[in-house]
């Protein structure tokens, strides 16, 4: 998998640290890109034309201005917290996301290190963030940030199980953990002679297990209409109530990353990843990482176009979706997928 | 088969480096000017009352626990879908039988009421108060 990138450079320590740095740069400036989407998106969706004026076209630097601007704020902690949990919540959050995706495959011929567990590995790290959200909402000694946090503990953790069920009915699928292998089997045409290869078109139950996963992933990313951590109108900010500057910045760069490592997840186990939706036309390792950026992007688009369409759902409602109706639905899922392969 | 993790230790060093660095900045070019309103804890502008760490609701104690189970045997499906491909039937059934020992808990705790979160009146005819809590 290494080879197209070992071809330029020397093997040794310096690919290894090559390979770990790209999904960090990746990341960074796809979070300023999608600070800057998720507004002009709001903006147009509510018939406004969103952010215009900074850097001349379109607004398109204003998240880079934020940033700035962040950086230059007081670093805030409340003389009632609890110091070192509250500066270390952050760093948790930020490295727990971040590393994820040091398993996801961004083209054919990259992907940040080939582990076996792949996938598993991504579930595992990820939970870390209900962790520092916890940390975050108790340490901060506020009343909304408890609540905040405590709700987004039971979200996350509640959710995790329809997610983790609905990627464990596509493992029945590949019988491989590695995101790369899952990819490679998807590429090709051979379905119905037209239809790509992906593994949404392998049987109906696949659609199923992806609106499944869909609904699960928008609540583990905390996205609206499931955005209860972050209520603005009941939590105030919710977890993050005493965070200011750029700890809250290091925050929404979480959120931001999180949702677009679920989307990659998504495009990887149900849409072929860096294939190409045309077979073997625009493949190739760059068109590759174009294709998976732009499937992720359309997941993260359909997001933000939601959080736009629905009303936030009540915090009892949230647990009934997701215990009496996700998780027995995405059980019933996974035992339908099975039967489907032993019968096929 | 170990070296596959450096980059994963390598990439969580780096994003550590690079928060580090955003906070170190901001800390070298941001004002620090505290007062006593600035670092109380922000209640919508009243002073704040008491504490924060106080008890809390237990359905989320019972969510937790939930989660804990269900997670736990989330796992034990990892190695059965994996190898599902070579196993066929015989481990088909055997994972159905799991399943449906799963199942049956969800149902029970369901029917046990741990998600019904609804709010609903408290019925003390004594007081004749109409004060709220959550079962």
């Amino acid at each position: 998998m290494q080879q197209f990138l070992e071809s330029f450079l020397p093997a040794g320590p310096l690919v290894v640290f090559v390979f770990s740095i790209i999904p960090l740069m990746i990341i960074l400036v796809y979070a300023l890109f999608a600070i800057w989407l998720e507004r002009k998106v709001a903006g147009h969706i509510q018939d406004r034309l969103g952010p215009m004026h900074t850097g001349g076209w379109h607004g398109w630097s204003q998240t880079i201005a934020d940033l700035v601007k962040m950086i230059q704020k007081e670093d805030i902690v409340p003389a009632k917290a609890d110091r070192f949990l509250f500066k270390m919540a952050p760093f948790i959050a930020f490295a727990a996301s971040y590393a994820a995706f040091v398993a996801i495959p961004f083209s054919s011929g990259y992907i940040g290190s080939m582990i076996d567990v792949g996938i598993f590995y991504i579930v595992a790290i990820t939970s870390l963030l209900s962790v520092s959200i916890i940390m975050a909402g108790w340490a901060s000694n506020n009343k909304w940030s408890l609540l905040g946090a405590m709700r987004t503990a039971a979200q996350t953790v509640s959710y995790e199980v329809p997610t983790v069920v609905t990627i464990l009915s596509v493992i029945i699928v590949t019988g491989t953990l590695n995101l790369m292998e899952v990819t490679e089997m998807q590429t090709g045409n051979a379905f119905l002679g037209f239809l790509p290869n992906w593994l949404i078109f392998h049987s109906p139950f696949m659609v199923i297990a992806f609106v499944l996963f869909f609904i699960a992933s928008l609540a583990e990313a905390h996205r609206v209409p499931f955005d209860l951590p972050e209520s603005e109108s009941e939590l105030v900010g919710g977890y993050q109530t005493e965070y200011s500057g750029m700890r809250w910045g290091l925050f929404m760069l979480t959120e931001y990353a999180d949702m677009l490592l679920l989307s990659l997840v998504g495009a990887t186990l149900f849409f072929g990843g860096w294939n190409s939706p045309f077979g073997s036309f625009m493949d190739g390792p760059v068109w590759g990482a174009f294709w998976m950026l732009l499937k992720g992007m359309i997941l993260v688009f359909v997001m933000m176009w939601l959080r736009w369409t629905l009303p936030r759902l009540r915090v009892d409602q949230l647990m009934n979706v997701c215990w009496k109706y996700l998780i027995p639905l995405s059980f019933v899922n996974l035992v339908l997928i099975a039967l489907w392969e032993m019968i096929f | 088969m170990l070296e596959q993790y450096i980059p994963v230790l390598l990439l969580v060093a780096l994003a550590v480096v690079t928060a580090m660095a955003f906070i170190v900045l901001s800390r070298l070019l941001g004002p620090q000017r505290p007062a006593s309103n600035k670092l109380g804890a922000y209640e919508s502008g009243m002073d704040p009352v008491g504490q924060a760490r106080d008890r809390y609701s237990v359905s989320f104690y019972i969510i937790a626990m939930e989660f804990i189970v269900f997670d736990l045997e989330v796992i034990f499906i990892y190695p059965f879908a994996v190898r599902f491909q070579e196993f066929g039937a015989g481990t088909f059934w055997a994972m159905m039988l799991f399943i449906f020992i799963l199942f049956l808990g969800l149902v029970y705790t369901l029917k046990k009421g741990s998600f019904d979160w609804t709010a609903v009146p408290l019925q003390d005819e004594q007081s004749q108060e109409s004060s709220y809590k959550i079962s």
